[in-house]
This record gives C-alpha cells, structure tokens and sequence, in this order.
C-alpha cells in the first residue's frame, strides 16, 4: 500500500514536470522502467543502412554524381525493357516522359494537366519534387532488381530523365549540390494542393449530402451501364458466384435471358456436378511460376507485349529439345536480337531447375 | 438413381440451376407458345399437388411421373452412406469445394504486371463483417514476400531520443490490443468516376477488406523509443519488401489508433498482407498501412514519397493534384443482391450490404429500391464499430418489376455519403482516388442484376 502511494507521488510529480518544462526526457525514463528490456539501442551503422529516404529538403541525399551520358548507358542496359529507351513506353508501366514544355519548366505547371491535350498522365507531368524521383530510383529500382544500383548510378539514371524531360542539357552532370537548384525546374512543381479535408479525421469535407428521404428526384435515367461487347470482359460470372443460394451468377458468356427464369414460381432445373478441371500440377506450376515471376510482364499469352508472346515461343520452339539449354542460359542471363529490339533482362535470381520448369510449360502451354 | 441421373428433374425454386438448355432455347427464340406448352404441362402435376395440398411437387420431366417427393431425402447419398475421412485429411482446414468460385480475381485489363497490381475480394459472397484471411484483397508494389519472422527487425529513427531496433519478440512482448478494422484501397471504386466500368461488385468495390488485427499502438513504441512531440509532427513508415514503400503519417493520426500489427483474425498476418508485421492506420486508404514494416521515423516535415507524389494524388478539374488525400470517407454498398447476379423468381429476398468510414462508426443505412426517389433506413446488424464495416439489411419482396437499389451511408460525424453527380461537380472525373458514391444496381425484368449510373 505505502509502496503504490509513493509510486503515485511519483508519477504525479513526474507529470508536474513534464508540464512545466514539456521535458519528453523524464517521461522517456519513466517508460523505459514501465517496459524494461524491449528494444536496444540501434547502431550508426544500421540507421545508415536502412535510413536512406530523402525529404522534399534533400535532407538524405547522399553524397555522388553522374552524368547524362553514363545515365543513358545505365537505361538502355536496365531501363529501357520495361520503360522504352526514351521514358516514353506505355507498354508495362505508365510513360515517365512527355507531355511537359518548356514553357511548364518557366511557369511550374504542366499546362497538359489543364487543356487535357496529352493522351495521358506521365510521372514528370505530375511530380512536384525532385527528391522522390532520386528516392525512388534509389529505393526500388530496377524494377526486377531493386536496391541494387549505387548512389551514382542513380544520379546518372535521374540526369538521363532529366534531360529528356528538358531540364538539363545533355553534357549535364548531376549530383548532390545542383539537384536543389533543379528543383526550381520541375515542369509541375507547383501543381501540389493540400488545401483539402481529406488528411486528417478531423478535416471538412468536399461534398455535403442531404439524405432526403421522400420524392427526392423527379425521373431516374440511366446514364451509363455496361455495353454489351464488355458483358463477358470480366469472365463468366456464373463462376465467379456461389452455385446455390438466392442469387446465381450470370452466365456472361451468353445474352441475357429475355424473361425471368421463373415467373410461374416452379422452374426446370438441371442438377450438375461440379466441374473441377485443373491442370496437372507440373504445368500448373510452370505457370505459377511464369506468374510469380513476372515473366508475363513482357510476354502476354497470346499478344506481343515487349517480348513474344507465349504462343510465339512455342511455335517456334515446340518439339526442338536442343533449345532448352540456349534458352535457358538466355533467361538466366539475358539477351537480344531474336524477337527485336528490346532486350530481354536477365533473371540471375531464378534457379536452373525453375527455368526449365518454365520454359517446358512455354513451350507446351496448356 | 443417382443425383446425376436426375437431370430433367422439377423442383420448387429458388434452391436450383437454371437449366442451360432452356435458357439457350429461351434466350434464342423466346418463350414461345411450344416452350410455354411444354413448361406448363411439365409443371401441371406437380403444380396440382402444390394448390391442393401445399405439398411441393416433384416430377420427372421425361417420364412426365410423379415422384413421392425430393429425392436428395428421399434417396440415400453417398454422403450418409459412407465413412467420412479422418481428423486432420487437411492439417490447415480449406473451404469447401463447392465453394471454388470465390476467389481473389484481378481485373483484366487493369494493370499489365501482377506483381504491381490489386487482386479483389468476392464481396458478392461474404457474411457479417470479417473479411476472411485468404480472400482479403491484395496490392502489392513490388510483389509480396514471405519474410523470415526471426530476421525481421523494426527500426525506429528519427526525432527520437533513443532509435531502437525491435526484434518480433520484443514486440510481441508488449501489451497488444485486438480491433476490427476495414483496410480500404483509395483507389477503390476509381474505375467509375467518369462512367461505368466493370460489371460485378467485386471489381466495384473489391479493394475493400475487414479484419481483426492484434498489436500494439503505434503510441506505445513511440513513447518506448521518446519521441519528440514537439517538433515531430510527422512519422514516416517503411516497407521492408523490395518496393521499400514509404508513406507519411501525420503524428495526431499516428498517436490516435495507428498499430503496428503482427495479427490478423486470430492468426499471423498472411503472407500477402504483410507478414510478419504491418502498420494498420484505421480509416486512411490501405497504402498507409505499410505492410512488411521495417522502419518508422520520426520527422519534422512530409516526406513527399513515390506513392505522396506520383500517385494516390487526387487530380482536380483545374490541373492541381490532391496531395495527401487520406481519409476514406463514408461508403456502402449492397452486395446481395449486386451486378452480375441472376434472380430466379420474384418474392421475398434479403438486401444486404456492407457500409463504413474513415471517419468513425456508422450511424445509419438508407436503402432506395427506385433510384433514389424514396429512401428507408436499413437494419443495421451489430456490432457496429469504430472505423470498421457494419453489415446491413432489409426486407425485399421482389414485385418482378425493374428496380434500381442503391444504399446511402450516414457517419457518427453526420456526413451523408453522396452521389456520384455531387462528387464529379467538386473533384471532375479524373481524379481516381476517393470516389465513395452511392452505388447503383439495376435489376432488370428478367431478374439480370447490373452495374448502372443513375442522373
């Protein structure tokens, strides 16, 4: 008893300072006994390992530099297959150039943004900081390899993207010190509003509803429903609903039914069996692991994305046993020549057996 | 006889398939006076016995013979016949089989890399208000990863006083509460801002989920770790997957409910939402709830990351961009029935549905059946939570007639969810993020459910 009095002295005096001096230092020991021995202290080195954000300040921007020229070696090496050797492919990922101007580089608004005249929405037209370009590319790429490019080769990689979007010009070398003044060059760096109620819970909204309740509109109309070409765009929803139950899935792949199935209130019915058609498990896995590892990111099934098709390579590897070897150094390591321009990237992370695996289920797809 | 011999056999609705020859031959050449003659000199006995009796008939279409009654009681099935399999066939138990068709699905056409894209949850087909675990939607920036819990850290940095390194013991080891959550992407439902775009709720409003998540405050550790209130008013949290996705936190969010999560209905977090540890910031969109969480920081300013400042900003009509838009606001959405569904016959149907916000607890559900003239509350199913889906529900007697279902939201704060024209006349159509209209459904003459926008 006379123990927990004088904790509660304690603790009463310990807030008495806390207000007085707002010393977050006191309330830290005080904590630190309440949860003795969680945690340790991290290590410089550890902090500098994983602390590698940079702020809109450039607060953590390291130290380094690289060239437009050695930037553009770097895309067309580990770039360019997904993002086109000028920024501008629309083909795996949205475009990062084009559609900013000069004049957006002078004002810091991309006029696009207004008129609506570009197709499309590109990284460069809607970034306000340069910081998050560097943090990015730093962070999380390429794509397939991230975190595996130097402070450098990241400076070389942004100056290349700087240069196609006009902001320097193409002898430029980028690093730590004139990145801040590039900042005043960003086509849209003026184009960010937080003047909205949407950041905190306590924020006013946009909108203001009435819940009327009785006769609150005159005549309903449609204004936009699905079109009948895209009735099965989604698959057949018949098998994408319970079997059983009030509502069944509409079976998409056919028109609509031109009355209700039952309106006498008895209805033909057919029981079925399930239907479970799986493919066997070592073509399922080639897939999975086509999937898994993103390889359907440059090869569609049946169309051209950036590489063949699935269908492409079968065709032409199907029943030539001799291939696979070739093939699977080409996955391995990469390659070029064979189906166009675009190179196709190399997968060191994959191994041996699941290349082969991969490639079996390529070449007989099922 | 077997239940597959049974093909041909009549029954009363609605626990039935529509037979898909039928509906070729209707679909095809309409009802005509044949196929009406055959339907109802099939129906005459067994509807004798229904007016005379109020007995269910059955008959078999083919040999046109009465039968004593159902034949799945009538007959014995394998089920009742046969030894069962033993305990612990499947040491983690699955669903049914029968139950195949849910599933997460991605919508074609929507990204062109899985592994930087959504997969969505079959709302169409859900219960209550929990999400379960393996069909909680997915999105991932970079690809998911199973990471090894006992070399996952987290690190805290920043304007702290001390920056800590916690293992998952340690966290595991402080006081850990359990909530009900939603996780919603703000990307949900962005398909539809400027028209109609895919077919069925699952893609409609799929990028929704709810949970109970087990873990300790956010609070907790930053008083562990001495923050620096004063002059840090922002926390950055980070992934540890190959994405390293980053996101800011304003710190009275973070101080309020944010948890960082290792906990998920009652198990450990799937693979796919985290694994082994997550943020969960209870109503912002899901990319604030960081998943793989390695890092937080504590800082004086936004941090202006890829997903602050190349998307998840909100495009206006005038060319500025929404930066920082978080809050998901008050939504529902009938999900049975829902687009792509199919009614049998008219009568007595449950509407439900799932309603939230961002901005607290659910105070009411108006439900509409003739687009949005009229209006009565729905029965709103318990418990209702803080930031959490609550189930809602009403009586339908279906007349056969077309109709057009909507529900609308009302918040604890007073905010009614609006409609579609309300938000296009503030944010345009093309601002992706944020689109919480009401939702409406058109059930047409011949029991077809569809996606539609109202005026």
């Amino acid at each position: 008893m006379s123990r927990r009095c004088k904790h509660q002295k304690i603790t009463i005096f310990s807030i008495g300072i806390y207000l007085i001096f707002s010393s977050w230092v006191l309330a830290q020991d005080q904590l630190h006994t309440r949860y003795s021995n969680i945690g340790r202290q991290a290590t410089q080195a550890e902090v500098a390992a994983w602390d590698i954000d940079v702020r809109p300040d450039f607060k953590g921007l390291p130290k380094g530099s690289g060239s437009v020229a050695q930037g553009q070696d770097i895309w067309e090496a580990k770039c360019a297959s997904c993002h086109g050797v000028f920024g501008e492919s629309n083909e795996v990922f949205t475009p990062i150039i084009g559609g900013t101007t000069l004049e957006d580089i002078k004002r810091g608004r991309v006029n696009a943004l207004i008129d609506r005249k570009h197709p499309q929405r590109t990284t460069f037209m809607k970034l306000a900081t340069l910081s998050t370009a560097f943090d990015y590319i730093y962070r999380a790429m390429p794509w397939n390899a991230p975190r595996t490019l130097s402070v450098d080769e990241t400076y070389s990689t942004l100056a290349y993207l700087l240069h196609l979007t006009e902001m320097v010009p193409a002898e430029f070398v980028l690093n730590e010190v004139n990145m801040m003044q590039l900042q005043n060059k960003m086509p849209n760096r003026d184009g960010m509003t937080t003047d909205h109620g949407l950041w905190q819970v306590s924020g006013k909204a946009d909108v203001r509803a009435v819940a009327c309740m009785k006769n609150c509109i005159k005549e309903v109309k449609i204004e936009s429903s699905l079109p009948d070409y895209a009735r099965n765009s989604h698959h057949n929803l018949a098998q994408q609903n319970r079997i059983f139950g009030p509502y069944l899935g509409v079976d998409t792949t056919r028109p609509p039914l031109l009355e209700l199935p039952n309106n006498t209130g008895l209805i033909k019915v057919v029981v079925k069996e399930v239907q479970r058609t799986l493919p066997t498990d070592d073509v399922r896995q080639g897939g999975t692991l086509f999937k898994k590892n993103n390889c359907a990111a440059c090869h569609g099934m049946n169309h051209k994305i950036l590489g063949p098709s699935v269908v492409e390579i079968s065709k032409k590897y199907q029943g030539k046993t001799e291939a696979l070897a070739t093939l699977t150094k080409k996955v391995k390591n990469g390659g070029a020549g064979v189906w166009g321009v675009v190179p196709m990237p190399a997968n060191p992370q994959l191994a041996d057996s699941d290349i082969k695996i991969i490639l079996e289920w390529m070449i007989n797809p099922q | 006889m077997s239940y597959k011999d049974q093909l041909g056999v009549i029954k009363s609705s609605p626990e039935n398939y529509i037979d898909q020859d039928l509906i070729m031959q209707v679909t095809q050449k309409g009802l005509n006076d044949d196929r009406r003659g055959f339907l109802r000199k099939s129906f005459t006995s067994a509807l004798g016995v229904v007016a005379s009796s109020g007995l269910v008939g059955y008959v078999n279409a083919e040999e046109k013979k009465v039968l004593a009654g159902d034949p799945a009681i009538l007959e014995k099935q394998d089920w009742q016949t046969t030894l069962g399999k033993p305990v612990v066939t499947n040491p983690y138990g699955m669903p049914s089989k029968f139950e195949d068709n849910l599933q997460r699905r991605e919508s074609p056409g929507l990204t062109r890399v899985s592994a930087a894209s959504v997969s969505f949850t079959p709302l169409q087909a859900l219960f209550g208000m929990i999400t379960p675990s393996g069909l909680h939607f997915e999105r991932h920036h970079q690809g998911w990863q199973d990471i090894d819990p006992t070399k996952h850290r987290l690190m805290v940095n920043g304007l702290v006083k001390r920056e800590t390194i916690f293992t998952m013991a340690d966290l595991m080891r402080l006081p850990s509460v359990s909530r009900i959550h939603f996780i919603e992407c703000g990307a949900n439902t962005g398909l539809e801002w400027g028209n109609v775009a895919v077919p069925s709720v699952q893609y409609t409003h799929g990028m929704i989920s709810c949970s109970e998540f087990t873990g300790v405050l956010l609070s907790t550790l930053l008083d562990i770790c001495g923050a620096d209130l004063k002059k840090g008013k922002f926390v950055l949290a980070e992934g540890g997957d190959g994405s390293g996705l980053t996101r800011t936190i304003a710190m009275s969010t973070a101080l309020d409910d944010v948890m960082v999560v290792w906990g998920m209905n009652g198990e450990m977090l799937r693979p796919e939402n985290g694994y082994p540890l997550r943020l969960v910031v209870p109503g912002v969109q899901g990319v604030s709830s960081v998943k793989w969480l390695r890092r937080l920081e504590v800082g004086d300013m936004p941090y202006a990351t890829k997903d602050e400042a190349m998307h998840y900003i909100d495009l206006l009509p005038n060319g500025l961009h929404r930066q920082y838009t978080s809050i998901q606001e008050c939504k529902s959405v009938i999900t049975s029935p829902s687009g792509g569904q199919q009614l049998l016959s008219r009568g007595f149907y449950n509407i439900s549905g799932i309603a939230w916000s961002g901005r607290g607890k659910i105070k009411r559900v108006d439900i509409s059946m003739d687009g949005g003239q009229n209006w009565r509350p729905a029965r709103l199913q318990g418990p209702i939570l803080n930031k959490s889906i609550t189930r809602f529900n009403m009586d339908w007697n279906w007349d056969g007639k077309r109709s057009i279902l909507q529900s609308r939201a009302i918040d604890e704060t007073g905010y009614v969810q609006p409609t579609m024209r309300l938000l296009r006349e503030v944010r345009g159509t093309r601002s992706i993020y944020h689109n919480n209209a009401i939702q409406s459904w058109l059930v047409d003459l011949n029991g077809e459910v569809s996606n539609v926008q109202t005026m």
